[in-house]
């Protein structure tokens, strides 16, 4: 007998149709059954379990464009288990795995491999990425068709900058035979040869600087490939003003470009980096404050799409060492969630914009329009959250197995109380 | 007294020049002063450290850096040792902090930490109970150079505030000219920074320097030319396309010099790459050229350094 939950008392929030009503929802087995303002107006009938939501935030699961799970290869910063509790913890029901594992995840069965293990911890549900070119070392070619038909939700060197123009140009155009995108890190890597950003800050620790004109003049190449080829292209976290510009341009040409930005590119600049602070070494790096107001509006008016995590886990090793030694990267699955809502909360960005940056609109990018939202017949995948509860991040709190939060004891506003996955309840807060 | 001083300079550690104000580096001069005529007389050895251990960390090589310090700590009295390490051995930073709590365990007093990368004795000196002193982190800063370099324009010129100072070359990667920025802005001079444009970092301007990319202009008027090393490797095509394109216009000779004022100081932390940044004739101009003396009160400096972060571990008898 398929089991029915009725979530009761909740106010309902679909960003892909602007629903934000008061109401209940009906899950039958692994699929929405119903929603809407009216449901169960007259009471939820016998056999069905009750979920009272109290008048919080029902909302689909969270869609995480770009994180890491760790495996294979890199158990001692993360697994697929701890990704997908901390995913969980952080209201996430879908996430996108890059392909930098060791062994990179280049071939089918790489792809199978994330699969079976997500099947088996059964937690939230993990796609991944294949990689662009060979091991990501930029040169030949993956086999799109192949790894497309094995799951893939798009095609991405992750970490690496596909830097070769001519492989980028193949790259776009022969993927576009397959229906696939592009995921490319937007940052010249010789210009990026440095730790942080380039600037004042820099000059003053001593650091390598790393230019804003770094990531400008890779997206400006791309978008002439894109032009040339008529491929379909993202690029992932933006982090300069004038990033956000040229995207802008290429949009308004008709091209087809998507883009999203991480909460640190948002809600931090170089400045909190203060003594060599490694936890806020990121790539791109954080930059200036005219910057992050750039990213804000961007994001604003449609034209960064949407916000990843960008969950990179590293244990202590990497991080407890001197800056420019230190890895680049930071956790962020279980902060994706209020760092987002800090923009709502802010009056930067309606809620619903806000919740459409990490719900449908990754979702759709991924091709995965199906999930993301609320839809009668679509998969239970809800997030129930108190947008307005505040409480601390605590980096030892995570449930991520590094603890390299870039917003360790920052006060943040909106709690996930439950997340559900195809019907599961696989978090609940205590 | 003692305690009195310790007020008077309130830090555990010496990492940087920036952070100190000008009383803190009036004091450190002040004393130094009188270190200076400690080391040139007979009896130059004191008991100020006596019973105390310093030990020299140096991840990157630098003979003449790293037996300042010692004599330093000797000539207090004060129990020293060097330790080095080939930065290449230590690739994972944890070896760094491992190296910090072994020694932490040992009981040292004074720390003196070299390292290639910046920030590298910060992170140490929250790692220690000892006080840390930076002698050169990455491109970051080398507080005692800069402590020193003003000690000898004090001598020289009877104040800091006031003067024209050029520091000419690689300021990218020297931080012997950030510590000198931070501290000649801080005691009231006019500093210039000359240099080809990529060997500039961004935004330096916002440090509170001139920027010039010409001798003529940068050394026009110049109390103190200071000169920076230029590493070998900086001159193989990448930042320069020659050592002689950057000796005809950046290596400091009589020609360029005659654009600054007929007393001005010539300087360089050493070791010095003669016809490169500077010609030999300019480094050994007795008349001119300051940079062995440099050398000298580098001693005292850093003997003035010991005492004030060890008056805290001395009590008050010491």
């Amino acid at each position: 007998m398929t089991t029915r939950t009725a979530y009761i008392n909740a106010r309902l929030l679909d960003p892909a149709t602007g629903l934000d009503a008061p109401g209940a929802l009906l899950v039958e087995g692994e699929r929405i059954a119903d929603l809407g303002p009216h449901l169960f107006a007259d009471g939820v009938p016998e056999g069905v379990a009750v979920v009272d939501c109290g008048g919080h935030c029902l909302a689909p699961g969270l869609v995480d464009l770009r994180a890491h799970v760790g495996e294979p290869g890199f158990e001692h910063d993360e697994t697929i288990a701890t990704a997908g509790r901390a995913a969980a913890a952080g209201g996430i029901t879908a996430l996108a795995a890059l392909p930098n594992t060791d062994p990179v995840i280049d071939d089918v069965a790489g792809l199978e491999f994330i699969a079976r293990r997500a099947r088996e911890e059964r937690l939230v549900k993990i796609f991944a990425y294949a990689a662009v070119t060979r091991e990501t070392a930029g040169s030949q070619i993956t086999e799109f068709g192949l790894l497309a038909e094995a799951g893939a939700v798009g095609f991405t060197d992750g970490l690496h900058a596909v830097a070769d123009a001519l492989v980028m140009r193949r790259a776009l155009s022969y993927a576009s035979a397959h229906g696939q995108t592009i995921f490319q890190h937007p940052e010249e890597p010789r210009l990026a040869s440095g730790s942080m950003n380039s600037g004042e800050v820099a000059t003053r620790l001593g650091l390598g600087g790393i230019p804003a004109a770094a990531e400008i003049i890779m997206l400006e190449r791309d978008l002439r490939l894109v032009e040339l080829t008529g491929g379909r292209y993202h690029a992932a976290h933006i982090s300069t003003a004038e990033g956000v510009e040229v995207i802008r341009r290429a949009k308004a040409k008709g091209l087809a470009v998507t883009c999203d930005t991480a909460p640190p590119y948002f809600a931090l600049t170089e400045v909190d980096i203060g003594d060599y602070r490694t936890f806020f070494k990121l790539s791109p790096p954080l930059r200036g404050e005219m910057d992050r107001r750039a990213i804000v509006a961007g994001l604003a008016d449609g034209t960064i799409d949407a916000i990843a995590s960008d969950h990179l886990p590293h244990d202590q090793d990497s991080k407890r060492v001197p800056f420019a030694q230190a890895a680049f990267g930071a956790v962020g699955s279980e902060t994706l969630l209020p760092l987002t809502l800090e923009l709502a909360h802010k009056g930067a960005l309606p809620l619903l914009r806000a919740l459409a940056a990490v719900t449908c609109i990754p979702a759709g990018i991924l091709g995965l329009s199906e999930l993301g939202r609320l839809r009668p017949g679509g998969p239970a995948d809800l997030v129930l959250f108190d947008a307005g509860r505040p409480w601390v991040v605590e980096a030892e709190k995570l449930r991520s197995k590094s603890k390299n939060t870039c917003f360790d004891r920052r006060p943040v506003q909106g709690l996930v109380l439950r997340t559900v996955v195809d019907g599961r309840t696989v978090h609940a807060c205590a | 007294m003692d305690t009195q001083d310790m007020t008077a300079f309130p830090h555990r550690h010496l990492l940087g020049i920036e952070g100190l104000t000008a009383t803190d580096v009036e004091l450190i001069l002040d004393l130094a002063d009188g270190y200076v005529e400690q080391n040139r007389s007979p009896g130059r050895k004191s008991a100020i450290l006596s019973g105390l251990t310093v030990v020299n960390l140096f991840f990157e090589n630098s003979t003449r850096t790293r037996t300042s310090f010692e004599l330093a700590a000797k000539r207090l009295g004060g129990d020293c040792i060097n330790m080095s390490s080939d930065g290449s051995s230590v690739k994972k930073g944890e070896s760094l902090i491992d190296t910090a709590m072994t020694l932490n365990a040992m009981h040292l007093d004074v720390l003196v930490v070299r390292h290639q990368e910046s920030g590298a004795p910060l992170l140490l000196s929250s790692k220690v109970n000892c006080a840390v002193i930076n002698a050169g982190d990455g491109a970051h800063e080398h507080p005692t150079q800069a402590l020193l370099d003003a000690l000898t324009i004090r001598r020289h010129k009877g104040t800091l505030r006031g003067l024209t100072v050029a520091i000419c070359g690689d300021i990218l990667h020297s931080r012997v000219a950030r510590s000198n920025i931070h501290l000649l802005n801080i005691m009231g001079a006019r500093v210039r920074v000359v240099a080809p444009p990529t060997l500039l970092p961004g935004a330096v301007d916002r440090l509170g320097v001139e920027v010039h990319h010409s001798m003529a202009t940068g050394l026009k008027d110049a109390d103190i030319v200071m000169m920076l090393r230029l590493q070998l490797e900086r001159m193989q095509g990448q930042y320069l396309p020659s050592q002689r394109e950057y000796f005809r216009f950046y290596g400091l000779d009589y020609d360029k010099l005659a654009v600054a004022r007929p007393d001005a100081l010539i300087m360089h932390p050493g070791p010095m790459n003669r016809g490169v940044e500077i010609d030999s004739l300019v480094a050994d101009d007795i008349h001119r050229s300051v940079i062995l003396e440099q050398v000298e009160l580098g001693v005292a400096v850093r003997m003035a350094c010991l005492d004030l972060l060890t008056r805290g571990h001395r009590g008050t008898g010491a």
